[in-house]
């Protein structure tokens, strides 16, 4: 096989995977102080057990699914893969010509790169669940779920399928991530209903410190998720790194300044919270843009974002931890500014200049808002489907007792804290 | 005999305990209690959402204490708790029918 493995690509892409694994267990701490106290342990179990089962099923089938066959612009990808047939030290099965064929990584790191990604990807989910959901229907909701959602789409954008052959971009997972999960978020909460006592009883966070703990982990490990995305040790890798700083952080000073305009306080949550929005934001556009341009995003994200809290409100659903706001506003804004800032200086990849961009144009918007609305339908659909199924089979939603009791101690015979 | 009872504010519990001591009283019993007088309680803000706490966290104190005691102990207490804002507390006194000492099981005022 004709392979040019790099060791310098090599070893970024190694640490990179370590470093969005680690960011399932950062999420699980940003989304556990969120909760009551009573709650904790099952949200963290729900994420860590994310590393559990997808991991296997990712190794088993879904790496196939969304990468078999990769540049088929089509919908799905093949059973090639299945069971890491052919996902070996060496390069890409396909050669050098190959679709994927551009790697100079062992392509079973490829693989595990992109299996951290499939981990977090259902684990955001449950924030917008919290406090109502039954163990084993989210295990079986999940493991469904990356089969016939997250497989297919990885493979439209990620893979080489219709999205990407179209010309939509999607540098980190914009769609891929965060539309996705939002998107599957909002059918889930529209077939579990309400937590018991939503929205009269108060339900404040039990422990803001664990959410800025896990806001910092995040953070931390996005820096792979964004830079790795790259799959190189490059300058576009430099570049995304660089967005990963700039646009959390103006997203932070977004969020906070219309939260204090609104409400009076600059807070703790609103801090952590608008950082995420920046995370989510530019993570499609991480290895596209340049200059000034994810500070633009950044502030709009963190604005935007605060602003469509209200969105639950207004249309009557119970967002828990505002999953929606967050990550499918967050999603759908950083997704179609990018066809405003993408930059073919910055990436040549970019064949459709956005249209602040010197020679841009709105070709590029119009393919971003049809990804973004395909991967939103396609989610919903399906994710509303698999949780009436669920819903109506094994059971989803845990009982009024059980809320009443805590998830901890009813579902998992544990508390977090001895009084 | 007779049973004082304040509800004080958290953060005067150390001066009122020194005010106490200096009264002559040799023990107290010191309960975290929550609830709500004239002071409202306060409001937390979490993402845009406005949650009102309504019970706000108070010290219960108990002091057992002979009937010829009793104004000084209350004079001690009252000026040890006082910030002369809202949310100061109360103090009430009632009357106790008896006492026993539990370790030799001395009664009445002996017990105090």
């Amino acid at each position: 096989m004709d392979f040019a493995l790099d060791s310098g690509n090599t070893a970024w892409m190694l640490m990179s995977t370590a470093l969005v694994l680690f960011m399932t267990p950062g999420l699980a701490f940003f989304y556990g102080g969120m909760v009551r106290g009573k709650n904790v342990l099952a949200m963290l179990m729900q994420n860590i057990f994310a590393m559990g089962i997808l991991a296997v099923l990712w190794a088993v089938i879904v790496f196939s699914l969304a990468f078999g066959d990769a540049g088929n612009a089509g919908f799905i990808g093949n059973l090639d893969f299945a069971f890491l047939t052919d996902v070996g030290i060496g390069g890409a099965p396909g050669g050098p010509e190959s679709f994927l064929g551009f790697l100079t990584i062992p392509f079973v790191l490829f693989c595990a790169f992109q299996m951290t990604f499939a981990i977090i990807t259902p684990a955001l989910i449950t924030g917008a669940t919290a406090d109502r959901l039954k163990f084993a229907g989210y295990a079986t909701f999940i493991a469904v779920w990356l089969v016939l959602v997250y497989g297919p789409v990885a493979h439209m954008v990620f893979g080489g399928g219709w999205l990407a052959d179209m010309g939509a971009l999607d540098f980190a997972g914009g769609a891929v991530v965060h539309i996705n999960a939002g998107a599957a978020a909002l059918a889930v909460i529209l077939v579990i209903g309400k937590r018991k006592g939503y929205p009269n009883e108060p339900m404040p966070p039990h422990n803001l410190p664990f959410t800025v703990l896990g806001t910092g982990i995040l953070w931390f490990g996005w820096a792979g998720f964004n830079a790795g995305s790259a799959l190189a040790a490059d300058g576009i890798a430099a570049q995304a790194l660089m967005n990963t700083i700039l646009a959390p952080s103006t997203a932070m000073l977004g969020w906070l300044l219309v939260e204090k305009l609104k409400n009076g306080h600059a807070t703790t949550l609103g801090a952590a919270s608008g950082a995420v929005a920046g995370m989510v934001a530019i993570t499609p556009c991480a290895g596209f843009v340049g200059g000034m341009a994810p500070i633009y995003i950044g502030f709009g994200a963190g604005a935007v974002c605060y602003l469509a809290l209200g969105l639950k409100a207004k249309f009557g659903f119970d967002d828990s931890l505002d999953v929606i706001a967050v990550h499918l506003v967050g999603g759908l804004f950083g997704s179609i500014v990018l066809g405003l800032f993408a930059d073919p200086a910055i990436n040549a990849f970019v064949t459709e200049p956005g249209l602040f961009i010197t020679n841009g144009g709105t070709e590029l918007i119009k393919d971003q808002v049809v990804a973004s609305v395909v991967t939103l339908v396609y989610a919903f659909v399906v994710s509303f489907g698999i949780a009436k199924v669920i819903e109506a089979t094994i059971g989803l939603k845990a009982s009024d007792e059980q809320q009443d009791a805590g998830l901890d101690l009813s579902l998992h015979a544990e508390t977090a804290y001895s009084n | 005999m007779k049973l004082i009872t304040a509800v004080i504010k958290p953060f005067k519990l150390d001066e009122v305990k020194e005010a106490l001591k200096s009264a002559g009283v040799n023990g107290i019993t010191v309960t975290e209690v929550q609830g709500f007088g004239r002071q409202s309680g306060h409001t937390e803000v979490y993402r845009g959402a406005e949650y009102t706490v309504e019970f706000v966290p108070k010290i219960k104190v108990e002091i057992l204490a002979d009937d010829d005691q009793v104004d000084v102990i209350t004079d001690a207490l009252v000026a040890s708790a006082r910030t002369e804002k809202i949310g100061d507390g109360k103090l009430w006194v009632t009357d106790v029918g008896a006492v026993q000492r539990i370790r030799t099981g001395e009664k009445g005022p002996d017990a105090i």
